[in-house]
């Protein structure tokens, strides 16, 4: 990626910015309500450009923790998944469900922050 | 172009004010005509039309006509890549409309429909049911002070009227897919494997659920399969109707208690479990009273658990409707990003 400003993650910052305070005010029924769900979208990116590689790395590094091999995020993941199916993490499951409660906390916090509080 | 297009939907509007105007002759007598023929929305899967009949002697019936996409025939197991995959697909206008008899013949509140419309050249399949004046956008039930009055109430009724629509005697339903709790919990594993995407989460809570599939119970009944905060209608004085019919189907009755209580149905109010309206006590209450019998706790848990994992799957089946290219829409595959509300919370119901 070049190193020039503005950033990718500027250039996303800039256009869900521009959907919330000149689109969104002008815009009624299901083009406001899309407008919202695009300016979300854009807020995920935005979370998961400046979380997501930290928490990537937290996760595989639980993950060769709990299954004792090597390998990227996706092919643990899918060996996680056919170790449980199997029955085969029934022995560890304080260590599995901790990892995997705070594999979703995580997710939530790039997805939906507001989620994780009542009524925010 | 436009122009054809525009002449196209004109003469849509016509035939099927036509055929409306034949039908409500026949229903109402002659001289009956239609008024104010409108439509409300023209989602991709079905589209709903709004009219009334004006009778002979002046009075009028507000209708709401229920009817699928014209120019498309419904491809039954369109999605035949899952197993069972109807129970997500929705039964046809026929069935949605008879199911709503059967459950106001046994009091539940639900608008009446008084006829069907055959799908021929002027038409797709529907039925018509009477317009209520009500509530149903879920946002504004939790939140807006004239529907106060009636929050505090509607956990009960739901639990009442539930179990009334579950207790209809099954030969008396028509024809509808069905799956027992072990079969929707492999379906939804099914579905899982078939996008591709190992969710560890999702893997364990369903392990976790196999492991107690006995606190699911045996009863297979009518189940509305979307029972929730969103398909209620609502007045300031409590529940007025349960709309939307279309995912009916046999299966365990405690699916729709489970999912009345899913977070994605509390619209920011999480601290009332029930729709964000209101309190498990009421929804068991409510459920024991309409004659369904006393769920225990560890039960519920169970069944809200299953509407995690139910939700989670929704939410991954609509982004792939637009991954895969079926349907382009941002608001379906933005959906996907909420399959883990779905996760997280089945991982704190686990343990």
């Amino acid at each position: 990626m070049p190193t020039d400003r503005p950033t990718a993650a500027e250039l996303v910052e800039a256009v869900r910015e521009f959907l919330a305070d000149d689109v969104a005010p002008n815009v009624e029924g299901q083009l406001a309500f899309h407008t919202r769900v695009a300016i979300n979208a854009l807020a995920i990116v935005e979370r998961t450009m400046a979380q997501g590689g930290a928490m990537d790395a937290a996760e595989l590094a639980r993950l060769r923790e709990l299954l004792g091999q090597d390998g990227d995020l996706a092919e643990l993941n899918g060996a996680l998944s056919r170790a449980i199916r199997a029955g085969e993490m029934d022995g560890k499951r304080g260590a599995l469900l901790e990892h995997l409660r705070q594999t979703a906390q995580d997710k939530i916090a790039l997805a939906n922050p507001r989620y994780l509080t009542p009524r925010g | 172009m436009a122009d054809i297009t525009k002449n196209k939907a004109e003469t849509q509007v016509r035939n099927l004010a036509a055929v409306l105007r034949g039908r409500v002759t026949e229903v109402y007598g002659p001289g009956t005509e239609i008024d104010g023929l409108e439509r409300l929305s023209g989602g991709a899967s079905r589209e709903t039309w709004s009219f009334d009949a004006l009778m002979a002697d002046g009075s009028r019936k507000p209708l709401i006509l229920k009817r699928d996409p014209l120019n498309e025939q419904r491809e039954d197991n369109a999605d035949s890549q899952f197993s069972g995959a109807n129970v997500l697909l929705g039964v046809d206008r026929w069935t949605e409309g008879r199911l709503m008899q059967l459950a106001g013949e046994v009091g539940v509140p639900v608008p009446e429909v008084p006829f069907f419309l055959d799908a021929n050249d002027d038409t797709s399949a529907g039925f018509v049911m009477q317009r209520l004046d009500g509530e149903a956008l879920g946002r504004r039930i939790v939140r807006e002070d004239i529907y106060a009055r009636a929050r505090p109430k509607l956990a009960f009724q739901c639990g009442a009227a539930a179990a009334r629509f579950h207790n209809i005697a099954i030969e008396h339903l028509p024809s509808l897919p069905s799956l027992t709790a072990a079969e929707a919990l492999d379906y939804h594993l099914d579905v899982i494997d078939a996008l591709k995407q190992p969710h560890a989460g999702f893997e364990y809570g369903i392990h976790w659920l196999r492991e107690r599939l006995e606190l699911a119970g045996d009863r297979l009944t009518l189940v509305h399969g979307d029972f929730r905060n969103g398909n209620l209608l609502i007045d300031s004085e409590g529940l007025l109707g349960v709309l939307d019919w279309e995912l009916g189907q046999l299966g365990n009755p405690l699916t729709d208690l489970g999912w009345i209580c899913i977070r994605a149905w509390r619209y920011g109010y999480y601290d009332k479990p029930v729709g964000g309206f209101g309190e498990v006590a009421d929804l068991l209450d409510g459920y024991e009273a309409g004659g369904g019998g006393r769920v225990p706790l560890e039960t519920l848990r169970f069944w809200e658990a299953f509407g995690c994992v139910r939700w989670g799957v929704i939410c991954m089946i609509m982004a792939f409707t637009h991954i895969d290219g079926r349907e382009r829409s941002l608001e379906k595959v933005s959906i996907g990003r909420r399959a883990v509300e779905g996760e997280y919370d089945l991982l704190r119901l686990v343990d």
